[in-house]
């Protein structure tokens, strides 16, 4: 079910040119704010949680996940070439979870990484906040990567659906409509984090451990088997 | 063989073959009203206009600008469904803190509708075919330009009309309404300018497909979300910090426009402790729009010298 020639190339694909700068950008930017908040010593729980959940868990992983998610197959549907790989003989869904695993580790690379860093250098290990959001970020950026993976495979438009989504979907509605945020991924996270983070810091995530666990192995299961089935119905067409 | 009129030099003994005559095949001169560069510059912006909402084009292109539009729209009716219903005697939401209420929808469109104004131009390497036509560098870039902005601007002050209507409809104090609303509209018309030169800078800069789009979007939100944060961090530690979120509000496109507008149009502050920035960082507020204006003007002039032929 993996195959390191496509694992190569989906590398090579995601962290080549521009892409890669633009990915670095964000983490960079926690870090920095993390850094510039502790040197003027204004770091304490209540703003790294807020940091944390705010900036990199509301806005840093879905980003990331919506460039690495997509970029893994996007633009090679895009510009057509996806045909010289599924003409070699390798199964689709053996490339579908290739580049799944490729997503998955630049998301967590880029995300759960710098979170677990820039934790630490707000409160060190206090009440195991920075663990408790690494591990948020890591769990969101499995469940994101199929999701925006999938959409890469169902729409050419995937870039701007996962933008909505995330954009949209978890800020907007999810503040409007108070349902909307059982089913967003990142209160999935938030509810991680509730459980491993010290009983002296609440997080008000709005799904509990249980069903957010399920709902990302859903999530994740089911995007990626779907994705596999649009990939092997796959039609090339041309550019509007 | 008789010598053709129709064929001067054709056909007579002392050319080598029939393959070096010229025909005449009748081509006509062009002797109506050329209608000239004005013309074009209207055409252009006419049409890049008409396709910021996909009039013109494929029912696909229509579905993501009406979208976003009634997505726009939604709230204004409900606020004014709501409004008329209870029999308040002021709207909920003030006109001009609809635009920043929204303002993911507004970079939404902005993303999606940006490039597709300026990028395929750029993808498909059409530029040239619009210079073969009597128009010059300014002309494209200020028709795009004027495009871009008068279709945000459509798309944010449609909504305020709607409240506005609702307003008077619930018999709310005219005067008042009326003038709300003549501020919110300048508010939204600042912040078409300041938007659609943002959004087609970056999508003239970057034509891949996709890669525009994802552009404009990290353009409006990393800064305005890592601003925000950080503004917050700023406020909580009082003292110094109070004043600081008023200049940090300067760091993005979206923080940008709400501190403009707390300061000059009377809108309530969107910053951390309703903070409205200082006289001194007003000013730079209002350099800084400016600035932005005049600067992708002539960024997307110094773009299309390169692309120009």
């Amino acid at each position: 079910m993996y195959d390191p020639t496509v694992a190569r190339l989906t590398y090579r694909a995601l962290l080549g040119r521009r892409r890669a700068a633009l990915l670095a950008v964000l983490p960079a930017l926690l870090l920095l704010i993390a850094t510039v908040v502790r040197v003027m010593d204004l770091a304490d729980q209540d703003v790294a949680v807020n940091l944390l959940s705010g900036f990199a868990l509301a806005t840093m992983v879905p980003l990331i996940g919506v460039i690495a998610g997509t970029g893994a197959i996007g633009p090679e549907i895009d510009d057509g070439s996806i045909v010289y790989l599924l003409s070699k003989p390798v199964k689709r869904p053996t490339i579908i979870v290739t580049k799944l695993v490729v997503a998955v580790a630049v998301t967590m690379a880029f995300s759960a990484l710098p979170v677990l860093l820039a934790g630490f250098i707000l409160v060190g290990g206090d009440q195991q906040i920075a663990v408790a959001f690494a591990l948020a970020a890591l769990f969101a950026s499995l469940a994101y990567s199929a999701l925006f993976l999938l959409l890469g495979t169902v729409t050419r438009h995937a870039v701007v659906f996962g933008l909505v989504y995330a954009l949209l979907w978890e800020t907007l509605i999810g503040s409007l409509m108070p349902g909307a945020r059982t089913l967003s991924v990142q209160q999935w996270g938030l509810a991680v984090a509730d459980e491993v983070v010290a009983s002296g810091v609440r997080l008000d995530a709005d799904v509990s451990l249980g069903p957010a666990a399920v709902l990302i192995a859903v999530v994740t299961v089911a995007g990626t088997w779907y994705a596999g089935q649009r990939l092997k119905v796959l039609t090339l067409a041309g550019e509007e | 063989m008789q010598a053709d009129p129709t064929h001067p030099g054709g056909g007579t003994s002392d050319t080598p073959g029939h393959a070096a005559s010229i025909h005449n095949i009748g081509y006509r001169s062009y002797e109506g009203a050329r209608l000239g560069r004005g013309y074009a510059r209207r055409s252009l912006f006419a049409q890049s206009l008409r396709g910021g909402y996909g009039l013109g084009r494929s029912a696909r292109s229509k579905v993501t600008p009406m979208l976003l539009f009634g997505i726009m729209c939604v709230p204004a009716l409900v606020v004014v469904a709501v409004a008329i219903a209870t029999g308040v005697d002021e709207l909920p939401v003030d006109y001009r803190a609809y635009a920043s209420f929204l303002a993911p929808v507004i970079g939404l469109y902005l993303a999606a509708m940006a490039p597709q104004s300026v990028s395929r131009d750029l993808r498909f390497r059409t530029v040239p075919l619009y210079f073969s036509r009597p128009i010059e560098r300014v002309d494209y870039v200020l028709a795009k330009y004027a495009a871009m902005a008068a279709a945000l601007f459509v798309f944010t002050a449609v909504p305020l009309l709607v409240l506005y209507a609702g307003a008077l409809l619930g018999e709310l104090d005219f005067a008042e309404q009326t003038r709300d609303l003549a501020l919110g509209l300048v508010s939204v018309a600042v912040l078409s300018l300041v938007y659609a030169g943002i959004g087609l800078v970056v999508a003239a800069l970057t034509p891949r497909r996709g890669f525009g789009v994802a552009a404009i979007i990290a353009v409006l939100t990393i800064p305005y979300f890592a601003v925000t944060t950080v503004q917050f961090i700023a406020s909580e530690s009082g003292g110094d910090g109070t004043a600081a979120v008023g200049w940090l509000g300067l760091a993005s496109p979206g923080t940008l426009m709400s501190g403009f507008q707390a300061k000059f149009l009377g809108a309530p502050s969107d910053f951390p402790g309703r903070v409205v920035p200082s006289d001194a960082a007003g000013l730079c507020y209002l350099l800084l729009v400016l600035a932005l204006v005049a600067g992708s003007y002539a960024v997307l002039m110094a773009r299309y010298r390169k692309a120009g032929l």
